[in-house]
């Protein structure tokens, strides 16, 4: 089989797209956050590849022209964000302060618990883009050194967790206003807390895709700011 | 044809984005610059939403499959992984809740700040 396998081109991307499929049933079968399609296509195709004893390397010969549309698809993030700025425009003020004191808040944290744990240069880098959405995260771990793999296994796990957790959140800190319910999913969780947010209503859906691309970017240089203060630590 | 020069534009502009980050000794990913491209051509009607927003929405919609690879990686990793899981663990449920406070409560409290003046 993986003598097979190592000279298809197909059958990685097959696996990871009926992977996928089977995860979109899952959720919507059982109408919970819980059931990600990402997560349970990442699960099921490792299963699949270690069950038929297929490496990574040979796997991702041909799931990488998967990846290849990423840059592509990330580029047009511009037009969610184009599309929503006559809201961000009218709620400015709050908007910038949501999503900047959201971005510091990551990285800080990051920063402290890092220390705390006693990580080293690329532990660290490897969770600093953790509460942004997985095309920019993926990218900004890779410029800055990290564990790519484990950066994404962190801001899919985390975007699942916001999606079940932003109520209890909420409530505990009596969030109350849709404005900053919706900017704190998308700072926090991106583009999987967004599907909550737009289930909460439409101006929480609307602010929370418009935080990504947002948290993004800002995450973006706020990422190699930190990484050289952890490096001079 | 109409998906075909849209991919064109949206292709182009990904492929400035990756010369910016060949020239720029900046530690940004292409897809970056790409997107502030992308936005600034939209926003000074260089581009009409309609050139770009049929294949862009398209693309956006599948993007959750184009992470599969880089997640199945973890199988390659899990040396790596295995003894840093109760920080990954810690990390990711700390910082979610704790920047969903903040960014919550200091926007809200800005929010409710210019409701007050408006009814003053």
């Amino acid at each position: 089989m993986n003598e097979f396998m190592q000279t298809s081109i197909f059958a990685g991307a097959t696996i990871s797209l009926l992977a996928y499929m089977l995860g979109a049933w899952l959720k919507k079968k059982f109408h919970s956050g819980l059931f990600n399609p990402l997560l349970i296509s990442i699960a099921a195709t490792i299963l699949v590849l270690l069950a038929a004893h297929v490496d990574y390397d040979t796997y991702n010969m041909g799931a990488k022209y998967i990846s290849w549309f990423l840059t592509p698809a990330t580029v047009c993030l511009a037009i969610p964000l184009y599309e929503q700025l006559t809201l961000l425009k009218k709620n400015l003020a709050a908007v910038a302060a949501g999503i900047v004191s959201g971005v510091l808040t990551s990285l800080v944290t990051v920063l402290l618990l890092a220390l705390l744990f006693g990580l080293n240069q690329q532990e660290f880098v490897t969770f600093l883009p953790k509460s942004i959405t997985t095309a920019i995260g993926m990218g900004v771990s890779q410029e800055l050194g990290g564990h790519v793999n484990i950066t994404v296994l962190v801001i899919v796990v985390t975007g699942v967790l916001g999606n079940i957790l932003a109520e209890p959140v909420f409530k505990l800190f009596r969030i109350q206003e849709p404005i900053a319910k919706g900017l704190a999913l998308g700072s926090s969780a991106h583009a999987i807390g967004t599907a909550k947010a737009m289930e909460l209503g439409e101006i929480e859906g609307a602010m929370s895709s418009l935080s990504i691309a947002v948290a993004g970017i800002l995450t973006v240089f706020g990422a190699s700011v930190f990484s050289w203060i952890y490096s001079v630590l | 044809m109409n998906y075909l020069k849209q991919f064109l534009i949206i292709l182009s502009i990904s492929f400035i984005g990756e010369v910016l980050k060949a020239v720029l000794p900046l530690p940004i990913p292409a897809s970056i610059y790409g997107m502030a491209i992308l936005f600034a051509c939209l926003m000074t009607g260089i581009l009409k939403l309609e050139q770009v927003s049929n294949a862009g929405k398209f693309l956006i919609e599948i993007m959750p499959v184009m992470f599969i690879p880089a997640g199945v990686g973890l199988m390659a990793s899990w040396n790596i992984l295995q003894p840093m899981l109760v920080p990954v663990a810690v990390i990711t449920v700390v910082v979610l809740i704790a920047v969903m406070a903040v960014s919550g409560r200091v926007s809200q409290a800005i929010i409710r700040h210019g409701k007050e003046k408006k009814r003053q």
